[in-house]
This record gives C-alpha cells, sequence and structure tokens, in this order.
C-alpha cells in the first residue's frame, strides 16, 4: 500500500495547518483515546493522565510532532521512523491494535479541528498515511 | 445494554444530528475510504471518486435508511441484540455482509459526527459513542451463523 501523488498532496497540505497546533491536536487526540479505549493506559502507569496534566501534553506533542517527521519525509517514512520503530519493537511493545485506536482518534480530532479540510477524499488519504505509519512501527515486531 | 452507556448523553445528543445528511456522509464516506465495501453495492452505478459517490442518489437514500435504523436502535439500548435480530439475520443470510463492515461504518459515522459538532463532541461523548457503536455492530452479528 502506497500513496498516490493526490494522497501525498493532501496530506502535506493539511499537515501545514496541523503543525501551527501540534500541542492542541496531541492533547486531543490522547484524551480521546484514553477516554474511548481505557486499556490503552496500561501503557502508561508512570503518567498523570487527568485533562490537563503537563505530561499528557508534552506526549501529546511527541505523539503528533513524529507523524510530522513521517509527513516530511512522506516518499520514505520507513527510513524517518527508523528509530521509532525499534523503540516500539524492543523496548515499548505497544500491541498492534492499539495503533488502530491512535490512528482513529487522531481522524476525529482531525475532523472535529478541521471540518472543511477534512473531505472524504482527505479521511481516505490520513486513513491510508496512518495505517502506514503503524505499518512501519511494528514491522520490527517479530 | 452496552457497559455503562450514558443513554441521557447520547439521546440529547442525538436529538441534534441531521440523520439525513449524516447517514448519506457515513455512507459516502465509508465507500471512498474503505473501496472494497463497494462489492455491496455494485447496483448502485456510478462510485469511482468522490464525488460520484455524494452525488449518488442511491447512496443518499441507502445511507438515510441505515441511519434511521441505527436511530431507533437508540431507543433500545437496553435491548440492542432483540431490536437488530432480524436486521442481523438478514444481513447474514440474505445480504452476506462480513460484520467487520458494521465496524467500519460505526467508526466513520463517529468521525463524521465530530466533523459536524466540533468541540461539542468531546473525548467523553466519543467515549459513549463508541460503546453504541460497538453494541449496535455485535447485535448486527449476534445472529450470523
Amino acid at each position: 500500500m502506497s500513496l498516490t501523488r493526490a494522497e501525498r498532496t493532501i496530506i502535506v497540505s493539511m499537515w501545514s495547518k496541523i503543525s501551527t497546533q501540534t500541542d492542541v491536536i496531541g492533547t486531543e487526540t490522547l484524551e480521546r483515546l484514553f477516554s474511548c479505549y481505557p486499556q490503552a493506559k496500561t501503557y502508561f502507569p508512570h503518567f498523570d493522565l487527568h485533562t490537563g496534566s503537563a505530561q499528557l501534553r508534552a506526549h501529546g506533542s511527541k505523539v503528533v510532532a513524529a507523524v510530522g517527521d513521517a509527513v516530511k519525509s512522506i516518499d520514505n517514512v520507513a527510513s524517518a521512523l527508523s528509530k521509532l520503530s525499534e523503540l516500539h519493537a524492543y523496548v515499548l511493545r505497544v500491541d498492534p491494535v492499539n495503533f488502530k485506536f491512535l490512528s482513529h482518534c487522531l481522524l476525529v480530532t482531525l475532523a472535529s479541528h478541521f471540518p472543511a479540510d477534512f473531505t472524504a477524499d482527505a479521511h481516505a488519504a490520513w486513513d491510508k498515511f496512518l495505517s502506514i505509519v503503524s505499518g512501519v512501527l511494528t514491522e520490527k515486531y517479530r | 445494554m452496552p457497559n455503562g452507556v450514558n443513554k441521557g448523553a447520547v439521546t440529547a445528543f442525538w436529538g441534534k444530528v441531521k440523520v439525513d445528511e449524516v447517514g448519506a456522509e457515513s455512507l459516502g464516506r465509508l465507500l471512498v475510504v474503505y473501496p472494497w465495501t463497494q462489492r455491496f453495492f455494485e447496483s448502485f452505478g456510478d462510485l469511482s471518486t468522490a464525488e460520484a459517490v455524494f452525488g449518488n442518489a442511491k447512496v443518499k437514500a441507502h445511507g438515510k435508511k441505515v441511519l434511521d435504523s441505527f436511530s431507533e436502535g437508540l431507543n433500545h439500548l437496553d435491548d440492542l441484540k432483540g431490536a437488530f435480530a432480524s436486521l442481523s439475520e438478514l444481513h447474514c443470510d440474505k445480504l452476506h455482509v462480513d460484520p467487520e463492515n458494521f465496524k467500519l461504518l460505526g467508526n466513520v459515522l463517529v468521525v463524521v459526527l465530530a466533523r459536524h459538532f466540533g468541540k461539542e463532541f468531546t473525548p467523553e461523548l466519543q467515549a459513549e459513542f463508541q460503546k453504541v457503536v460497538t453494541g449496535v455492530a455485535n447485535a448486527l452479528a449476534h445472529r450470523y451463523h
């Protein structure tokens, strides 16, 4: 599965808006993840996950920034996320199902913040792109 | 009833939803984002682009039908399996729809609600709706054999 030129254009263009609010988008994505899929909290016993938590904000930013790294190397996501891929495979070992949950929550957040930009084609492009990112992050699992 | 759904919050919110619009948009997005789902709609005509899908009268009509049914289900959160029993049999025996598709449509519906309601579709409200769409998907799969 790889992105068409049109899909790449959509993603890069939406990213320019997202990048001005990585904190907000990141925090909300994680809030949605932990509200809807409380089992995801099992990976963060060391975090304060309450609304407004500084850790939540910092981590949300980090996650969205990594998505940004993937966007900036959209032709070679595997190389851009190589270190993160190793981290997830050997250290974090987050069950792959959680990437689907996180991706869904990011899509919901994007739809909520960018209703006009998040057309059906944008929805399709981002869903596909996040599948690719998830695939890269789990590709060294075994 | 799906585990501890806040019935009041769900019904209050649903009262504001334009079921026709949201139904058409949800089905349309399903067909665009997950194009393999078009396999169930070969009689609908041109579904080759987003423009074609969203201009398609059959998609609009069917989207409305599906969401009307979902809407009715919200009146039976205490017994979704009972409420969707005959639809479950229909989807298995006549329509031959893989229940995985109910999960896909449920999640698309959640995205569409977020798009229409923005901030109002809070993480907490989304959590309630995730339970509801999962409950409906499970109810529709319940009679499969």
